[in-house]
Protein backbone atom coordinates (compact mmCIF):
# COMPACT_ATOMS: atom_id res chain seq x y z
CA UNK A 1 0.00 0.00 0.00
CA UNK A 2 2.19 2.67 -1.21
CA UNK A 3 0.89 6.54 -1.08
CA UNK A 4 0.20 6.41 -4.62
CA UNK A 5 -1.83 3.56 -4.89
CA UNK A 6 -4.08 5.42 -1.98
CA UNK A 7 -4.05 8.69 -3.91
CA UNK A 8 -4.62 6.81 -6.96
CA UNK A 9 -7.91 4.73 -5.83
CA UNK A 10 -9.43 7.92 -3.98
CA UNK A 11 -11.66 8.53 -6.33
CA UNK A 12 -13.14 4.91 -6.87
CA UNK A 13 -13.55 4.78 -3.07
CA UNK A 14 -15.38 8.07 -2.65
CA UNK A 15 -17.52 6.70 -5.37
CA UNK A 16 -18.11 3.59 -3.63
CA UNK A 17 -18.94 5.41 -0.55
CA UNK A 18 -21.99 7.80 -2.69
CA UNK A 19 -22.97 4.62 -4.06
CA UNK A 20 -23.22 2.64 -0.51
CA UNK A 21 -25.20 5.87 0.97
CA UNK A 22 -27.36 5.51 -2.25
CA UNK A 23 -28.43 1.47 -1.53
CA UNK A 24 -28.99 2.34 2.39
CA UNK A 25 -31.46 4.99 1.73
CA UNK A 26 -33.11 2.36 -1.35
CA UNK A 27 -32.86 -0.64 1.65
CA UNK A 28 -33.58 1.09 4.90
CA UNK A 29 -35.91 3.79 3.91
CA UNK A 30 -39.81 3.03 3.86
CA UNK A 31 -41.18 6.11 1.93
CA UNK A 32 -41.48 5.28 -1.74
CA UNK A 33 -40.40 8.66 -2.91
CA UNK A 34 -37.38 8.53 -0.70
CA UNK A 35 -36.33 5.10 -2.15
CA UNK A 36 -36.07 6.28 -5.67
CA UNK A 37 -34.07 9.14 -4.59
CA UNK A 38 -31.37 7.16 -3.15
CA UNK A 39 -31.96 4.70 -6.42
CA UNK A 40 -30.93 7.86 -8.31
CA UNK A 41 -27.84 8.31 -6.08
CA UNK A 42 -26.98 5.29 -6.65
CA UNK A 43 -27.27 5.13 -10.37
CA UNK A 44 -24.90 8.45 -10.50
CA UNK A 45 -22.65 7.03 -8.47
CA UNK A 46 -22.50 3.75 -11.00
CA UNK A 47 -21.84 6.36 -13.72
CA UNK A 48 -19.02 8.32 -11.73
CA UNK A 49 -17.18 5.26 -11.48
CA UNK A 50 -17.33 4.17 -15.01
CA UNK A 51 -16.77 7.67 -15.90
CA UNK A 52 -13.59 7.98 -13.64
CA UNK A 53 -12.34 4.48 -15.82
CA UNK A 54 -12.37 6.18 -18.91
CA UNK A 55 -10.00 9.42 -17.36
CA UNK A 56 -6.55 10.03 -18.51
CA UNK A 57 -4.22 11.97 -16.74
CA UNK A 58 -3.42 15.28 -18.57
CA UNK A 59 -6.47 14.28 -21.25
CA UNK A 60 -9.47 15.96 -22.79
CA UNK A 61 -12.87 16.23 -23.72
CA UNK A 62 -12.48 13.35 -26.95
CA UNK A 63 -13.71 15.75 -29.24
CA UNK A 64 -11.01 16.89 -32.29
CA UNK A 65 -10.51 20.02 -34.21
CA UNK A 66 -13.11 21.17 -36.60
CA UNK A 67 -11.00 21.20 -39.54
CA UNK A 68 -9.97 16.87 -38.33
CA UNK A 69 -6.39 17.82 -38.26
CA UNK A 70 -5.52 16.11 -35.40
CA UNK A 71 -2.42 16.45 -33.49
CA UNK A 72 -0.79 13.06 -32.60
CA UNK A 73 0.43 15.11 -28.94
CA UNK A 74 -3.08 15.77 -27.83
CA UNK A 75 -4.17 13.06 -25.29
CA UNK A 76 -8.21 12.31 -25.37
CA UNK A 77 -10.15 10.94 -22.76
CA UNK A 78 -11.63 7.29 -23.56
CA UNK A 79 -14.96 8.10 -24.93
CA UNK A 80 -16.75 4.55 -25.11
CA UNK A 81 -18.28 5.39 -21.01
CA UNK A 82 -19.10 8.31 -22.07
CA UNK A 83 -21.42 6.56 -24.94
CA UNK A 84 -22.45 3.85 -22.64
CA UNK A 85 -23.44 6.01 -19.68
CA UNK A 86 -25.51 8.50 -21.87
CA UNK A 87 -27.57 5.87 -22.90
CA UNK A 88 -27.27 4.95 -19.03
CA UNK A 89 -28.94 8.55 -18.38
CA UNK A 90 -31.76 8.45 -20.48
CA UNK A 91 -32.87 4.76 -19.37
CA UNK A 92 -32.16 5.76 -16.02
CA UNK A 93 -34.91 9.09 -16.28
CA UNK A 94 -37.41 6.26 -17.92
CA UNK A 95 -37.19 3.98 -15.20
CA UNK A 96 -37.76 6.72 -12.87
CA UNK A 97 -41.07 7.87 -14.57
CA UNK A 98 -42.33 5.04 -14.82
CA UNK A 99 -41.73 4.51 -10.72
CA UNK A 100 -42.92 7.74 -9.69
CA UNK A 101 -46.18 6.62 -11.90
CA UNK A 102 -46.67 3.37 -9.52
CA UNK A 103 -45.96 5.73 -6.89
CA UNK A 104 -48.93 7.52 -7.78
CA UNK A 105 -51.34 4.41 -8.61
CA UNK A 106 -50.35 2.69 -5.02
CA UNK A 107 -50.81 6.18 -3.14
CA UNK A 108 -54.45 6.37 -4.68
CA UNK A 109 -54.72 2.48 -4.36
CA UNK A 110 -54.02 2.63 -0.50
CA UNK A 111 -54.02 6.01 0.64
CA UNK A 112 -50.18 5.95 1.48
CA UNK A 113 -46.40 5.60 -0.01
CA UNK A 114 -45.40 3.98 3.34
CA UNK A 115 -43.74 0.40 2.70
CA UNK A 116 -45.40 -0.10 6.68
CA UNK A 117 -48.81 1.34 6.42
CA UNK A 118 -49.23 -0.58 2.98
CA UNK A 119 -48.10 -3.81 4.79
CA UNK A 120 -49.99 -3.50 7.82
CA UNK A 121 -53.10 -3.29 5.23
CA UNK A 122 -52.12 -5.81 3.24
CA UNK A 123 -51.30 -7.98 6.46
CA UNK A 124 -54.86 -7.10 8.02
CA UNK A 125 -56.47 -7.91 3.99
CA UNK A 126 -55.09 -11.10 5.02
CA UNK A 127 -56.40 -12.11 7.88
CA UNK A 128 -59.77 -10.99 6.78
CA UNK A 129 -59.75 -13.44 3.68
CA UNK A 130 -58.30 -15.85 6.11
CA UNK A 131 -61.26 -15.41 8.30
CA UNK A 132 -63.68 -15.46 5.59
CA UNK A 133 -62.72 -18.30 3.22
CA UNK A 134 -60.21 -19.81 5.14
CA UNK A 135 -62.50 -23.06 5.71
CA UNK A 136 -63.47 -23.49 2.44
CA UNK A 137 -59.94 -23.36 1.25
CA UNK A 138 -58.91 -26.19 3.71
CA UNK A 139 -57.39 -23.82 6.51
CA UNK A 140 -55.29 -20.66 6.88
CA UNK A 141 -53.57 -19.81 3.33
CA UNK B 1 -21.34 15.41 -2.79
CA UNK B 2 -21.16 12.97 -0.20
CA UNK B 3 -22.73 15.75 2.68
CA UNK B 4 -25.68 16.19 0.31
CA UNK B 5 -26.05 12.03 -0.18
CA UNK B 6 -25.91 11.88 4.13
CA UNK B 7 -28.38 14.75 4.31
CA UNK B 8 -30.86 13.61 2.02
CA UNK B 9 -30.46 10.41 4.06
CA UNK B 10 -31.57 11.82 6.89
CA UNK B 11 -33.95 14.32 5.66
CA UNK B 12 -37.60 14.17 6.21
CA UNK B 13 -39.51 16.60 4.69
CA UNK B 14 -40.12 15.17 1.44
CA UNK B 15 -40.06 18.37 -0.70
CA UNK B 16 -35.97 19.42 0.40
CA UNK B 17 -34.86 15.81 -0.80
CA UNK B 18 -36.09 16.81 -4.09
CA UNK B 19 -34.44 19.47 -4.34
CA UNK B 20 -31.16 18.19 -2.83
CA UNK B 21 -31.17 15.38 -5.10
CA UNK B 22 -31.38 17.99 -7.96
CA UNK B 23 -28.14 19.80 -6.25
CA UNK B 24 -26.59 16.51 -6.05
CA UNK B 25 -27.14 15.75 -9.97
CA UNK B 26 -25.37 19.30 -10.82
CA UNK B 27 -22.83 18.63 -8.76
CA UNK B 28 -22.55 15.31 -10.31
CA UNK B 29 -22.76 17.03 -13.75
CA UNK B 30 -19.31 19.61 -13.15
CA UNK B 31 -17.47 16.74 -11.82
CA UNK B 32 -18.35 15.22 -15.10
CA UNK B 33 -16.87 17.99 -16.86
CA UNK B 34 -13.65 17.94 -15.09
CA UNK B 35 -13.46 14.29 -16.28
CA UNK B 36 -13.65 15.31 -19.49
CA UNK B 37 -17.10 14.12 -20.62
CA UNK B 38 -18.38 17.30 -21.39
CA UNK B 39 -21.78 15.32 -23.46
CA UNK B 40 -22.35 13.47 -20.51
CA UNK B 41 -22.13 16.69 -18.16
CA UNK B 42 -24.73 18.44 -19.96
CA UNK B 43 -26.79 15.36 -20.54
CA UNK B 44 -26.88 14.72 -16.42
CA UNK B 45 -27.30 18.56 -16.29
CA UNK B 46 -30.40 18.39 -17.98
CA UNK B 47 -32.30 15.12 -17.40
CA UNK B 48 -30.91 14.41 -13.91
CA UNK B 49 -31.23 18.08 -12.41
CA UNK B 50 -34.10 19.09 -14.73
CA UNK B 51 -36.38 16.53 -15.90
CA UNK B 52 -36.44 14.35 -13.06
CA UNK B 53 -36.60 17.03 -10.52
CA UNK B 54 -39.68 18.04 -12.13
CA UNK B 55 -40.90 14.80 -12.28
CA UNK B 56 -40.58 14.09 -8.59
CA UNK B 57 -42.34 17.42 -7.19
CA UNK B 58 -45.23 16.22 -9.50
CA UNK B 59 -45.64 13.34 -7.22
CA UNK B 60 -45.59 15.04 -4.37
CA UNK B 61 -47.82 17.33 -5.16
CA UNK B 62 -50.12 14.29 -6.09
CA UNK B 63 -49.25 12.38 -2.91
CA UNK B 64 -48.00 13.61 0.25
CA UNK B 65 -45.35 15.91 1.45
CA UNK B 66 -43.84 14.40 4.70
CA UNK B 67 -42.16 11.48 5.71
CA UNK B 68 -42.98 9.01 8.50
CA UNK B 69 -40.69 7.77 10.83
CA UNK B 70 -39.69 4.28 9.79
CA UNK B 71 -40.38 1.65 12.97
CA UNK B 72 -37.64 -0.53 11.42
CA UNK B 73 -34.15 -0.45 13.14
CA UNK B 74 -31.53 0.45 10.79
CA UNK B 75 -28.83 -2.15 12.08
CA UNK B 76 -29.81 -4.93 9.36
CA UNK B 77 -29.22 -2.15 6.24
CA UNK B 78 -26.25 -0.63 7.48
CA UNK B 79 -24.61 -3.93 8.24
CA UNK B 80 -25.66 -5.27 4.59
CA UNK B 81 -24.68 -1.65 3.15
CA UNK B 82 -20.99 -1.82 4.89
CA UNK B 83 -20.41 -5.18 3.73
CA UNK B 84 -21.27 -4.69 0.20
CA UNK B 85 -18.87 -1.41 0.03
CA UNK B 86 -16.30 -4.12 1.61
CA UNK B 87 -16.73 -6.11 -1.03
CA UNK B 88 -16.79 -3.03 -3.75
CA UNK B 89 -13.60 -1.74 -2.37
CA UNK B 90 -11.69 -5.26 -2.35
CA UNK B 91 -12.60 -5.11 -5.97
CA UNK B 92 -10.96 -1.54 -6.42
CA UNK B 93 -8.05 -3.10 -5.28
CA UNK B 94 -7.16 -4.56 -8.60
CA UNK B 95 -7.70 -1.56 -10.71
CA UNK B 96 -5.22 0.49 -12.20
CA UNK B 97 -4.69 3.92 -10.68
CA UNK B 98 -7.08 7.00 -11.60
CA UNK B 99 -6.23 8.27 -14.67
CA UNK B 100 -3.20 6.11 -15.96
CA UNK B 101 -2.80 5.97 -19.50
CA UNK B 102 -1.89 2.64 -19.90
CA UNK B 103 -4.96 1.14 -18.37
CA UNK B 104 -6.52 -2.09 -19.98
CA UNK B 105 -9.43 0.47 -20.78
CA UNK B 106 -7.31 2.95 -22.94
CA UNK B 107 -5.92 0.04 -24.68
CA UNK B 108 -7.74 -1.88 -26.54
CA UNK B 109 -11.00 -0.42 -28.62
CA UNK B 110 -10.73 3.73 -27.90
CA UNK B 111 -7.84 3.85 -30.20
CA UNK B 112 -9.71 2.12 -32.93
CA UNK B 113 -12.19 4.50 -32.48
CA UNK B 114 -10.23 7.47 -32.46
CA UNK B 115 -8.42 6.67 -35.73
CA UNK B 116 -11.70 5.42 -37.34
CA UNK B 117 -13.83 8.64 -36.40
CA UNK B 118 -10.83 10.89 -37.83
CA UNK B 119 -10.74 8.64 -41.01
CA UNK B 120 -14.22 7.35 -41.78
CA UNK B 121 -16.54 8.93 -40.35
CA UNK B 122 -15.27 12.67 -40.53
CA UNK B 123 -17.07 14.06 -37.34
CA UNK B 124 -15.20 16.17 -34.79
CA UNK B 125 -17.30 14.90 -31.89
CA UNK B 126 -16.27 11.20 -31.05
CA UNK B 127 -18.84 10.75 -28.55
CA UNK B 128 -21.45 11.41 -31.09
CA UNK B 129 -19.67 9.27 -33.80
CA UNK B 130 -19.77 6.01 -31.47
CA UNK B 131 -23.35 7.43 -30.42
CA UNK B 132 -24.60 7.23 -33.96
CA UNK B 133 -22.69 4.87 -35.86
CA UNK B 134 -20.47 2.47 -33.94
CA UNK B 135 -22.77 1.67 -30.96
CA UNK B 136 -26.33 2.70 -33.14
CA UNK B 137 -27.98 -0.37 -31.89
CA UNK B 138 -27.24 0.61 -28.53
CA UNK B 139 -29.55 3.85 -29.18
CA UNK B 140 -31.58 1.81 -30.88
CA UNK B 141 -32.04 -0.20 -27.79
CA UNK B 142 -32.46 2.89 -25.52
CA UNK B 143 -35.06 4.33 -27.60
CA UNK B 144 -37.35 1.28 -27.50
CA UNK B 145 -36.61 1.62 -23.53
CA UNK B 146 -37.55 4.89 -23.25
CA UNK B 147 -40.69 3.98 -26.06
CA UNK B 148 -41.75 1.23 -23.37
CA UNK B 149 -41.86 3.29 -20.14
CA UNK B 150 -43.70 5.96 -21.64
CA UNK B 151 -46.29 3.66 -22.50
CA UNK B 152 -46.04 2.40 -19.66
CA UNK B 153 -46.44 5.85 -17.43
CA UNK B 154 -49.61 6.71 -19.49
CA UNK B 155 -51.23 3.27 -18.61
CA UNK B 156 -50.31 4.12 -15.07
CA UNK B 157 -51.73 7.48 -15.13
CA UNK B 158 -54.50 7.57 -18.06
CA UNK B 159 -57.48 6.29 -15.96
CA UNK B 160 -56.58 9.03 -13.06
CA UNK B 161 -59.21 11.31 -13.37
CA UNK B 162 -62.14 8.84 -14.74
CA UNK B 163 -61.27 6.72 -11.54
CA UNK B 164 -61.53 9.69 -9.17
CA UNK B 165 -65.03 10.64 -10.57
CA UNK B 166 -66.19 7.13 -10.70
CA UNK B 167 -65.41 6.77 -6.55
CA UNK B 168 -66.62 9.99 -6.16
CA UNK B 169 -70.15 8.84 -7.85
CA UNK B 170 -69.88 5.33 -5.61
CA UNK B 171 -69.79 7.54 -2.28
CA UNK B 172 -72.52 9.40 -3.12
CA UNK B 173 -74.52 6.45 -3.78
CA UNK B 174 -73.61 5.19 -0.18
CA UNK B 175 -74.58 7.96 1.69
Amino acid sequence: MSWEFIVGHLPYWLFITLMMTGLYIVVAKGNYVKKIVGLNIFQTSVFMLYISIGKITGGTAPIFPLDLEVDPETVYSNPLPHVLILTAIVVGIATTALGLALIVRIREEYGSIEEDVILDIEYRLTQHENAVHGDAMGGRA
Amino acid sequence: MVATAVAIARMRSLFATVMLAGVFSLLSALLFVNLDAVDVAFTEAAVGAGISTVLMLGTLALTSRVERPSSRSPVIPLFVVIATGAMLIYGTLDMPNFGSPDAPAQLHVAPDYFYGTEKDIKLPNVVTAILASYRGFDTLGETAVVFTAGIGVLLLISGLRTRRRRDEDEEEDET
